[in-house]
């Protein structure tokens, strides 16, 4: 087992009541093998799907974004999330304030920036959008929605 | 003409307020270069050769007068009183200041428009037909599905960060006047037994590794379409390849899955998909369509007086047939005999503005081929248009001859060119003029890139010019045989290079050959796909 | 020589740097020499130019500055199309020094 060490206290922003939890991931591949990790991380080139056979044990998913530009981990996200994934979903490593929206969008509830961020400037761009256009996991109606209700 | 509601409008301004604040952060030292970089690329901002480039979307390529205003104010306001359409329907400005650039955008917010994702690894600016609406071949406007299509793509949070730009271009045509199979996707509504669906072609795009789309799905029901898109998107994005920016594109995917597994893929994610729900409610394509309903069209004349033999030629030229038999769609040129393709004046898109309110229903069309359209023009009313048009410098009748040659901005204006592009346009659009073998030649599509991106489509032109960099000198491919319509071919290459003035010797060569060969009523291409690429070479190189 | 270029970070245009400063004037460019990658990590951090880099030039009998590289020769004047909007709009010759 990999303990990546990544600890709680990184998170800069989480929107989730529970206690965070705080034992190290494991990676996908070892998470397959062992029936006892709550705790994983998923790397770029992971496949999201092999966790949905475990999704009852996790507590915790980390998605690796080592550039802000490797656009997987948002689909990595969406899937967790469409598979009825209800833990925390933490974004870590190159998570940028123009991130942070989409994430949030795409099922992240937590947020571990290697760069702490400017709190102000975090706030607004979460609040970026009243409405959006498409819909995903995070339960909001879409503009097309609420054009026809 | 869609318009903006409160939702789309507030989306365009949290837009604008958004960029406003990436750029103070630049200007404050907040962000980096590199951090900035890909934020005002989703603005369609780049930093040029000679200073910052806007590139603003004209979505599906359809504008009204007072939007064709504003691009000319903005031109004259904060550029130097110009701008340059593009092969994607998009117009660039070439001088632009980023302390100005929130201005621009907030200018343009103010008419429903907008630059957002104009550039970057996101889905780009959708085109269509620039006949759509208007065309007499057409089984249904396909700017209703673009728009929804556009609504979908804007600020998707899953699909921001792809492996490389993605470009989707919808028609509803057979004939095919979108370059559709050259799109990463290209979506085709057909119809069915009697329904009205759309065909997915995926994989498509020029650059250095040229592929024509292959057909992924033959049908998709209307209430899948985004669904569909979604899936084939989502597998995109996971699987297209992130290691090389040169194989990052769709096609590079589906080549290497084989069309087949991509298709496999695509159909597990798309059953998936369908249960999440994704798809917006039918209502909205409903909520959408009126406002493309065609205009309120009358009876009139059906044919001109052709006394003036100026004026008959450019409606021979640049008039395409319309639904309705009083009308046509005419073709505003901004291919002057030597100007450079695709430039206007902001004067030039004032008069353009002027003329679509008077005489097209306030309606233009942006073409791939770097023109403008007025969709619905009364055939009584041509005279006065182009009389107007003439005066302006705006009437070459030059429609699909090689005069109407497209050409990329190239290394006057682009920060990654090989070699200039438009002299080369110019002085062949002088040639063929001056010596009056335009007119016999016929339907010849010329396309010019600076380098092997191939903005200016060169791999689909009838005769395509490639500008390459031979040890820091300017030196150009031809090759032959492209076409980016329904006959869509990929061209090949005739041999070593030329300098400038020998490739444009070359042109005249080619052209020479085909007009010794010809057979009836045959076009270039036609002739080059009968007689082959011996003759030609012969000609050029022995 | 060695000369340093970049856009300006406001307006974009494009700048030359003169050992002490910058100039929108590519004939007042400065050989920068050993002291190059230090001037542009300076000058970059203080946002006094965007995205630098550095370029071969040659200082002609004239004290004029050639850039080795036609791209950089377009950037120095501008867009041989539009010899209106080049640096030097009244001197037709002026184009003939990019080719
Ligand atoms: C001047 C700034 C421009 C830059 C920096 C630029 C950059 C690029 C690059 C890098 C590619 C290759 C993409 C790839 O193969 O993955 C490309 C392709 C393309 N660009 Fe541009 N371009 C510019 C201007 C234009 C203009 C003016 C047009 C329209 C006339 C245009 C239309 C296209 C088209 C149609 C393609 C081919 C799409 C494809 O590969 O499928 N671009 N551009
Ligand atoms: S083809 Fe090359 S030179 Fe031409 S605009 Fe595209 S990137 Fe620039």
């Amino acid at each position: 087992m990999t303990d990546l060490g990544t600890s709680p206290d990184e998170v800069q922003f989480r929107f989730r009541d529970d206690e965070p939890a705080d034992h190290g991931t494991v990676t996908v591949d070892a998470c397959c093998d062992q029936t006892n990790a709550t705790a994983v991380r998923i790397e770029p080139g992971d496949d999201a799907r092999a966790l949905l056979p475990f999704l009852d044990r996790l507590a915790m998913v980390e998605v690796n974004f080592p550039t802000f530009g490797d656009g997987r981990g948002y689909s990595s996200a969406r899937i967790l999330r469409e598979a009825g994934y209800t833990g925390e979903l933490r974004a870590v490593g190159d998570v940028g304030i123009d991130q942070l929206s989409h994430m949030r969008r795409c099922g992240f509830d937590a947020f571990a920036p290697d760069k702490p961020l400017n709190v102000a400037d975090a706030e607004r761009a979460f609040a970026t959008w009243d409405n959006v256009y498409q819909r995903t996991t995070d339960g909001r109606k879409t503009i097309q929605e609420l054009r026809h209700e | 003409m869609y318009k903006y509601d409160s939702y789309d409008q507030a989306m365009v301004d949290a837009r604008v307020d958004e960029f406003r604040d990436q750029a103070r952060r630049r200007l404050d030292g907040s962000l980096t270069e590199d951090e900035f970089k890909p934020l005002r690329l989703m603005n369609g901002l780049y930093l040029q050769l000679h200073a910052y480039m806007l590139r603003v979307a004209i979505p599906y390529g359809t504008l009204n007068s007072v939007q064709m205003t504003a691009l000319a104010n903005i031109a004259d306001k904060y550029d130097r009183g110009y701008g340059h359409f593009t092969t994607r329907q998009n117009l660039q400005y070439n001088w632009i200041k980023l302390e100005d650039a929130a201005d621009i955008l907030a200018d343009l917010a103010k008419v429903e428009m907008h630059a957002i994702q104009t550039s970057g690894n996101c889905i780009r600016n959708i085109s269509s037909d620039h006949f759509a609406g208007a065309a007499h071949d057409e089984l249904v406007d396909p700017r209703p599905y673009a728009e929804l299509l556009r609504q979908w793509s804007s600020f998707h949070p899953e699909f921001t960060y792809l492996p490389r730009k993605f470009k989707i271009a919808v028609i509803a045509a057979e004939k095919d006047r979108a370059a559709m199979r050259l799109h990463d996707i290209g979506i085709q509504i057909v119809e069915k037994d009697g329904e009205i669906g759309a065909a997915f072609y995926v994989g498509g795009g020029m650059g250095r590794t040229p592929m024509i789309a292959p057909l992924i799905r033959d049908f998709v029901p209307l209430d899948q379409l985004i669904t569909y898109a979604e899936a084939c998107l989502r597998v995109y994005n996971r699987y297209g390849r992130r290691d090389n920016k040169y194989k990052a594109r769709i096609k590079i995917l589906v080549h290497e899955l084989g069309k087949e597994e991509y298709k496999r893929q695509v159909e597990e994610e798309f059953a998936h998909m369908l249960e999440q729900g994704v798809e917006p409610p039918r209502e909205e394509l409903e909520r959408i369509k009126p406002f493309f309903a065609d205009p309120a069209f009358e009876d009139g004349a059906k044919s001109v007086d052709r006394s003036d033999p100026d004026f008959a030629l450019w409606v021979d030229r640049n008039t395409h047939r319309h639904k309705h038999d009083s009308y046509v769609s005419a073709v505003i040129s901004l291919k002057p005999v030597g100007g450079i393709p695709g430039d206007a004046t902001g004067d030039q898109m004032r008069l353009m503005a002027d003329l679509a309110k008077q005489y097209s229903f306030d309606e233009l069309r942006i073409m791939h081929t770097q023109n403008v359209v007025l969709p619905h023009v009364k055939i009584a009313d041509l005279h006065a248009l182009w009389t107007a048009l003439d005066a302006a410098g705006l009437g070459a009748p030059n429609m699909d001859s090689i005069e109407d040659m497209i050409a990329c901005p190239g290394l006057d204006y682009c920060a990654l060119a090989n070699a200039r592009s438009i002299p080369l346009a110019q002085r062949i659009s002088e040639r063929f003029d001056a010596s009056g073998k335009t007119g016999k030649l016929g339907e010849l599509k010329l396309k010019i890139s600076g380098c092997i991106n191939a903005c200016g489509h060169h791999h689909a032109g009838h005769i395509g010019i490639l500008g390459v960099d031979r040890k820091g000198v300017e030196n150009y491919q031809l090759s032959l045989g492209g076409s980016e319509a329904e006959d869509v071919s990929l061209a090949k290459i005739t041999g070593p290079g030329f300098t400038e003035d020998g490739v444009i010797e070359a042109v005249e060569t080619v052209t020479d050959v085909y007009l010794a060969k010809r057979e009836g009523e045959e076009r270039f291409l036609d002739t080059y796909r009968r007689i082959g690429m011996a003759p030609f070479k012969e000609a050029l190189y022995d | 020589m060695k000369v340093l270029t970049g856009n300006d970070l406001k307006t974009g245009d494009v700048i030359w740097w003169t050992g002490s400063s910058w100039s929108r004037h590519v004939d007042d460019a400065a050989d920068a020499g050993e002291t190059a990658d230090e001037v542009l990590a300076t000058e970059e951090a203080a946002r006094r130019v965007n995205v630098p880099y550095v370029i071969e030039a040659t200082r002609e009998a004239d004290g004029s500055v050639r850039p080795a590289h036609i791209k950089d020769r377009v950037r120095a004047l501008g867009p041989t199309v539009r010899p209106d909007l080049t640096l030097k709009p009244k001197d037709p010759e002026a184009l003939d020094w990019i080719i």
